[in-house]
C-alpha cells in the first residue's frame, strides 16, 4: 500500500488506493459521508464509469452534482432530488402569483395618485 | 423464463433471469417499456434500486420508481449536472423572483407613504402586517449542504438552462 492516505472510496470499499485511483480526486478521506451516500445510491462502479465518460475538466462538477443527488435521495428515499424540484416549482408559482398581485396593487395606487379625487380605500 | 405464460418484466428481461411471481420490479417496469428500466439500471444499478425499493413501504414504491426514472433520464441527457443543474437553475429563479417581489413591495410602501403625506391619513399597523405577507419567501426550501460540494466554484457553473422545465410528474 502507498504511503498517502486512502481516499474515502477505497477506505469504504476496503481496498488499496492506487496513485491513479479514479475516485480519489473527488472523494477525499476527509469526507467519508459524501462517498457513503454516493455508493448507497449509485454504486461505486457506476460512479467511476459515469465519471470516466465525462471530459476530465468537468468531472469535479459532475462528482459534486452526483454527491448532491445522492444526499437528496438519502434524505427523501421516495422522491429524492425530484422532491426538491417540485418544491422549488411550487415556490416559483407562489412567488409569481404574489408578484403579479403586488404589481397590480402598484398599478392601482399609481392610478389613484393621478386621480387624487378618488376615495382612498385602506381595505385593499 | 416466465411462469404460467406471463411475460417477464423489463428488468428480468434485461438481466436475463427468471421473473418470479413476487418480483419487486415487475409492477413498476412492465415488459412493454424496456427503456425505463434500462436507464435506471444504467444510472443507479439494478441491485441499488432493488435495495431502495425493499426499504420502502409498498404504497411508496410507484412514486419512488417514477422519480428514479426521471432522475436517470435527466442524467442521461446531462451527464455532468443531472437534476442538480435543474435545481440550481430553479433556485436562481426563486432568488430573482424574491428580489423582484422585495422591490415591488418597497415601491408600494413608497407610494402609500406619499399618499399618506399628501392626504394626511394614517395607515394602521395591521395593514402593514397584511402587506408583509409576501416576505415569507426569505428562505427557499433548497437544501444544499456545503460539505457535499468539495469545490465552491461548482455551484456557479451549474446555473444554466435546464434540459426539462416542465413538471417531473405527468
Amino acid at each position: 500500500m502507498s504511503n498517502f492516505t486512502r481516499c474515502a472510496a477505497c477506505r469504504y470499499l476496503r481496498r488499496r488506493c492506487c496513485g491513479d485511483c479514479t475516485l480519489a480526486p473527488f472523494f477525499p478521506s476527509t469526507n467519508p459521508t459524501r462517498f457513503a451516500y454516493v455508493h448507497r445510491v449509485f454504486g461505486a462502479s457506476n460512479v467511476a464509469r459515469m465519471l470516466q465518460q465525462i471530459p476530465a475538466e468537468q468531472r469535479r462538477q459532475a462528482a459534486d452534482a452526483i454527491a448532491l443527488e445522492a444526499y437528496w435521495r438519502v434524505q427523501d428515499p421516495v422522491y429524492g432530488s425530484v422532491g426538491v424540484i417540485s418544491r422549488l416549482q411550487r415556490e416559483i408559482n407562489a412567488a409569481q402569483r404574489e408578484l403579479a398581485e403586488t404589481q397590480a396593487h402598484i398599478t392601482l395606487y399609481a392610478a389613484r395618485a393621478q386621480s387624487p379625487t378618488t376615495q382612498f380605500d385602506p381595505s385593499i | 423464463m416466465a411462469g404460467h405464460g406471463r411475460s417477464p418484466c423489463a428488468s428480468c428481461k434485461l438481466l436475463r433471469r427468471r421473473c418470479s411471481k413476487d418480483c419487486i420490479f415487475a409492477p413498476h417496469f412492465p415488459p412493454d417499456q424496456p427503456h425505463r428500466f434500462s436507464i435506471v439500471h444504467k444510472v443507479f444499478g439494478a441491485s441499488n434500486v432493488n435495495k431502495m425499493l425493499q426499504e420502502l413501504p409498498v404504497h411508496h414504491r410507484a412514486d419512488a420508481v417514477s422519480s428514479l426514472v426521471y432522475e436517470a433520464s435527466v442524467r442521461m441527457k446531462d451527464p455532468v449536472y443531472g437534476c442538480a443543474g435543474t435545481i440550481s437553475y430553479l433556485h436562481n429563479q426563486v432568488s430573482q423572483l424574491q428580489m423582484q417581489l422585495a422591490v415591488a413591495q418597497a415601491e408600494i410602501l413608497c407610494i402609500k407613504m406619499q399618499q399618506e403625506s399628501s392626504s394626511s391619513l394614517l395607515i394602521s399597523s395591521r395593514h402593514d402586517a397584511h402587506e408583509n405577507k409576501g416576505f415569507v419567501f426569505q428562505h427557499s426550501s433548497f437544501d444544499s449542504p456545503r460539505e457535499f460540494i468539495n469545490y465552491s466554484s461548482s455551484r456557479n457553473h451549474v446555473a444554466q438552462e435546464p434540459l426539462k422545465r416542465e413538471s417531473p410528474w405527468p
